[in-house]
Order: structure tokens, then C-alpha cells, then sequence
């Protein structure tokens, strides 16, 4: 059992990077959709949300509302990307489209080709948290250069979903199960996190429970990175992020393997 | 590369491996020194016992079989016979319940990466990338063979040619034809200069031209020494292409051999063909001159060593077609696994 799993998972540290260009391929041909839809999204929802909501709510934390939405939509914008990316590209590519039927005959593992599908998710979430700072930055709220540290925070941020999203897209027969992942996990995650409102106003049990999901700890090293404010626990957030995205990757494998390769 | 497309040499079992075409591009591994090695490197697969359930369904039984490097073994049965699940085993896609593969040297699944880095496998169905050109598509998936852009760019040309496929190069996948999407599929399988081809029901769906031309591509392979294994239902292919083969009927193996031993062997007299009639009335008038009378559909199959009797027999009869014929390969499928649909 132990040694069929061990003969699936990644055979190098470079072979992912195949799988990875393939979509890199793929996608250039409608960059320029994907990069203009990445810019849209923040704007409508920081103009619609943060100035509407901003006016009445006043600060935050210490700061304007639309500052406090602006950072926190930066982290959700990356776990969103990163899930959508994975629970429908990702999915169709390994069911419907056997994209990887075809790399699974090559030299390449099926661990090889799980990392490189989660790196482009990392890479498309990287894109989405960049174009969502970008508008926060012309709006005011990205500080020079500490920034900066939240670029790789976003990377991070984007693998750990597309991580823990690889679990529900090795689960799922098929598309309409993906609506329970979003609705029961993300959804309350979104509001459990400090992305909106401040984990503060949540009761007691709720704050406890926010240590646990990967978009608080995200949350927590990217709005004081934006807004060059002190930010405690770095360590901490990191190496849980870390967690988030090696763990459900190494389940995800076994799980797949179960699925594809019996 | 002019090797590739002139080496159109006959299946004659005096093939000889010739140069390889294709420059060696796999990292790491050598198929030269054959003369070095011989006894370990003139297996290309070895199953020994091997079976696979699903459920309680045994898709495949004890099945052994041994196929030496440079050969074309086919393996041959009915619908969901176990196949394609053969094919899967080999490449280490599924775990066998039991008994050992080999696949050019190295144990299966434990190494079947290393196994598969040399290896090519046209699949049943295309996996062809439909967002990608022609072009595009061998360049992906020579890169997950971990080949260089560089290299692949100065590879792709003499595939295309091999393919037949020069002129469309940079047309997309979904314009291309049946036959230009097998011939693409066959260019992929070779873009790692694989030893060892595995090729499952390769012209199924084709038309004649272009299965003709796919069959001309595959011979002028295995006299460049590629080894194949060949899934087909299509007893006229095993028959042009295969050395050897092999028929499995629900995952067990019902007999081997080279498909001419094999004709002898099992059927070894002229068939009749009688067509109109009732089937059962003239089984007994032709069955004390034939060795066996098979029924299928309206048509009776007359296995006989003295034809002229048989024709004696019927003479007078009207509305009866008679057709005389060598013995093929399809007489030796349908004896061994039944003339009559049995789903």
C-alpha cells in the first residue's frame, strides 16, 4: 500500500513545471480577458462595498473601512481564485477533457501532475491578490515596500486552497457537489476571518474557531503588510499556511490515486 | 530522419533494428547495448500470473505472457475482455491483485515510471490537447517527458513528416480529421523515441485509407526495432502487423501463437461461407463432409478439407451464395470465442 503510494508521488522537484506550462499555454491565448476580469472585480466590489459600507461604518481597527476591506478582499480574492481554479479548470481537465490521462502515460507521477496543477492555481490566485492590490494601491492603501512581503503571502495563500480544494475535486463524481464545498466552507470562512468585519466582534467561540482557517492567517500577515502596520505572529500564520498547503496535497494524492489509477 | 519515412520494409520476421531515427532524448537511458545484455534486455514486457478484480468482477486471470524485444505481440479478444485493462497494468495505471510485470527491465508499478519514460502509448480514445495546435500539442507533451523546448523544436519537424502531417502543423486540434488525429496521437507516442509502443485499438473508427497508412507507419516502426503491443478487435490488423498474439476471453487466455500457426492450427482447411437458406436444414446436409459447421446469423461457415464435396452436396439448391476462402484470423477469433453475440 505505502510503497504504490510512495511510487505516485512527485518523482522530482522540477517535472511539475510541464504540467504547469501546459496551462500557462493554455491560458496566454485568453490572457488578456483573464488579466482585465482579474482588474474589474476588485474595482466593482472595493467601489460597491467600501465606499457604500465605508460612509456608514467609518473605521476600523484604527483605520477607513475601505483600507480594512481593501486588504482583507486581497487574501479572499486569492483563495477564490485558487478554489475556482481547481474545483472547475482543474476538475475538468483530470474528468472530462483527460488532460491527464495522456500526462499520466508519460514519465510524469500523478504527484507530479497534482503540483504542477496546484502551482498555476498559486500562480492565477497570485494574479487575482496582485490585480486587487494594485487597485487598492491607487486608491491609497498599498505601502511601500512592505508590500512587497505580501506578494509571496499570496502565492502562499493561493497554494494552500487550491490544496485543500484538490481534496474536494479528488472527492466529487461530479460539478454539482462543488456548491457544498463553497457554501459550507468558503462562505463562512469569508466571514469568519476578519475579511470583512474585524474577528474581534465575533463571539468568543467563533474567534477560537478563526485560528484554525487559512484565510485568517492569511488575512493577518497581508493587511498589516499592505498597510505597513505591526503584525504579530508571522511565524506562526506562515507555518500554518504551510500546513494548509502541504497536507491536503499529500491527501489529495492518495485520494486520487484511489480514483484514477485502481 | 529520411529512415522514418523510406523504411517501409514488409513485416518479414527477418526485421532487423536499423538506427534510430529519433535522436536519443530520454535522460538517463540507453536501448543500444543490446548485444551487451541480451537475456535481460530481450524481454520487453513479462507478466507472470497476473490478475485484477473490480468488485467481484475478475477482469483479469492468471494471465501470463512474455514479449520480446523488437516484436509486434497483439493481443486480441472480444469487447471487454480485459485489454485495455492489460494495457493499464503494463503502465503501471493499476495496481495488479496479483502476480509480477515487468516492463523493459523494471518492476511494475513500483518503477513503472522509469518503464514509462520509454515507452509511447496511443490510447483508445484521443487525448489530444483540443486547445493546442498540432505543433503545440507534441511540444506539451514532450515536455512532460521533461524534453527541452530546444530539443523538441528540432524534433517535431520529422515527426510531423512521420504523421503526414507537415502542412498541419499549426492548425488546431479540432479541425483535424479521424485519421489526423490518430496519425497526431501516434507523432506523441513518439516523441520520447520510445522502445516500446502500446497501442490500443490504434484504427478503430477509421476509414480504410487511413488505416491502411496508419498500418504502413507502424511496420516501418518495428523495422526501426520498436517492440509493440498491440490491442485490437480488428483480425486483419493482428494479422498484417502481429509476430505473435495472444486471445483472452474474460481476462484468461485462450491460446498463443503466430497468427499463421495459429489458422493451421485451429481451423487448418478452406472455409465455405453459405449464405440464404435455412442454416439448421443445411447443417446436416453438408456436416458429414466438413471437419466442423458453424451457424451465424443466416450465414453457415463450413470447415471443410474436401470443398468440392460440399459443393456437391448443395448443387441444385437455389438461393443459396456460396463463398470458398483460405482460413483467416477471424475464423480463429470466432472459433475460440464463439460465433454468436453473447451480450
Amino acid at each position: 500500500m505505502w510503497k504504490r503510494y510512495a511510487a505516485v508521488l512527485p518523482a522530482n522537484p522540477w517535472n511539475w513545471i510541464a504540467v504547469w506550462r501546459r496551462n500557462y499555454m493554455a491560458w496566454k491565448k485568453a490572457a488578456i480577458a483573464s488579466i482585465l476580469g482579474n482588474l474589474a472585480e476588485p474595482v466593482t466590489s472595493l467601489f460597491g462595498l467600501g465606499f457604500g459600507l465605508g460612509a456608514m461604518v467609518g473605521r476600523v481597527d484604527g483605520i477607513p473601512y475601505v483600507a480594512f476591506l481593501a486588504t482583507g478582499m486581497v487574501a479572499t480574492s486569492a483563495m477564490i481564485s485558487a478554489t475556482f481554479e481547481t474545483i472547475h479548470a482543474t476538475f475538468a481537465r483530470m474528468h472530462a477533457k483527460r488532460t491527464w490521462e495522456s500526462a499520466l502515460c508519460t514519465q510524469l507521477t500523478l504527484g507530479d501532475i497534482v503540483l504542477g496543477e496546484l502551482a498555476w492555481a498559486a500562480s492565477k490566485a497570485l494574479l487575482a491578490g496582485t490585480a486587487m492590490m494594485l487597485v487598492a494601491a491607487t486608491m491609497g492603501y498599498a505601502s511601500w515596500p512592505s508590500v512587497l512581503f505580501a506578494l509571496p503571502v499570496i502565492a502562499l495563500t493561493g497554494f494552500a486552497f487550491a490544496s485543500l480544494a484538490m481534496i474536494v475535486t479528488a472527492l466529487a463524481p461530479g460539478y454539482d457537489y462543488f456548491i457544498f464545498y463553497q457554501t459550507l466552507f468558503l462562505t463562512p470562512m469569508l466571514f469568519l476571518s476578519g475579511a470583512v468585519f474585524p474577528v474581534t466582534e465575533l463571539p468568543d467561540i467563533f474567534q477560537k474557531l478563526s485560528h484554525l482557517l487559512p484565510l485568517a492567517h492569511s488575512i493577518e500577515l497581508i493587511r498589516p503588510a499592505m498597510l505597513d502596520r505591526p503584525g504579530g505572529s508571522v511565524a506562526l500564520h506562515i507555518s500554518a499556511l504551510c500546513i494548509f498547503a502541504v497536507m491536503p496535497f499529500f491527501l489529495s494524492v492518495g485520494l486520487l490515486r484511489r480514483r484514477l489509477m485502481s | 530522419m529520411q529512415l522514418l519515412t523510406r523504411a517501409n520494409v514488409s513485416s518479414s520476421p527477418s526485421r532487423r533494428p536499423e538506427s534510430n531515427p529519433f535522436k536519443q532524448e530520454c535522460h538517463g537511458h540507453s536501448n543500444t547495448d543490446n548485444s551487451l545484455s541480451r537475456s535481460k534486455s530481450d524481454v520487453a514486457i513479462e507478466l507472470t500470473n497476473v490478475s485484477k478484480s473490480y468488485g467481484d468482477k475478475v477482469v483479469v486471470d492468471q494471465l501470463s505472457f512474455t514479449i520480446t524485444s523488437g516484436e509486434c505481440f497483439g493481443l486480441l479478444g472480444p469487447n471487454g475482455a480485459g485489454k485495455s485493462t492489460v494495457s493499464r497494468l503494463v503502465l503501471g495505471l493499476a495496481p495488479p491483485d496479483e502476480g509480477t510485470i515487468t516492463v523493459l527491465g523494471e518492476p511494475v508499478p513500483a518503477r513503472a515510471r522509469l518503464a514509462r519514460s520509454r515507452i509511447g502509448v496511443v490510447p483508445q480514445f484521443d487525448t489530444l490537447d483540443p486547445e493546442f495546435t498540432v505543433r503545440q500539442n507534441l511540444l506539451v507533451f514532450g515536455r512532460y517527458f521533461g524534453l527541452r523546448t530546444r530539443e523538441l523544436e528540432e524534433a517535431i519537424p520529422s515527426l510531423l513528416e512521420f504523421a503526414r502531417l507537415e502542412s498541419k502543423a499549426d492548425v488546431p486540434v479540432a479541425e483535424l480529421s479521424g485519421g489526423m488525429k490518430r496519425r497526431l496521437t501516434l507523432a506523441c507516442a513518439l516523441i520520447n523515441d520510445p522502445q516500446l509502443l502500446i497501442l490500443d485499438e490504434p484504427t478503430t473508427g477509421l476509414d480504410p485509407h487511413a488505416r491502411h497508412l496508419i498500418w504502413e507507419r507502424l511496420r516501418s516502426l518495428l523495422a526501426l526495432g520498436k517492440t509493440i503491443l498491440l490491442t485490437t478487435h480488428f483480425m486483419e490488423e493482428a494479422d498484417r502487423l502481429c509476430d505473435r498474439l495472444c486471445v483472452i476471453e474474460h481476462g484468461r487466455k485462450i491460446v498463443e501463437g503466430r497468427p499463421h500457426a495459429l489458422i493451421d492450427e485451429q481451423i487448418g482447411c478452406d472455409v465455405i461461407e453459405i449464405y440464404g437458406g435455412n442454416p439448421r436444414e443445411l447443417t446436416s446436409v453438408v456436416g458429414p463432409y466438413a471437419q466442423r459447421v458453424e451457424a451465424s446469423g443466416e450465414t453457415l461457415f463450413c470447415y471443410s478439407s474436401d470443398p468440392e464435396q460440399v459443393r456437391l452436396q448443395l448443387r441444385g439448391r437455389t438461393g443459396l451464395r456460396l463463398l470458398q476462402r483460405p482460413p483467416n484470423l477471424e475464423d480463429v477469433f470466432l472459433r475460440l470465442t464463439g460465433r454468436e453475440m453473447k451480450d
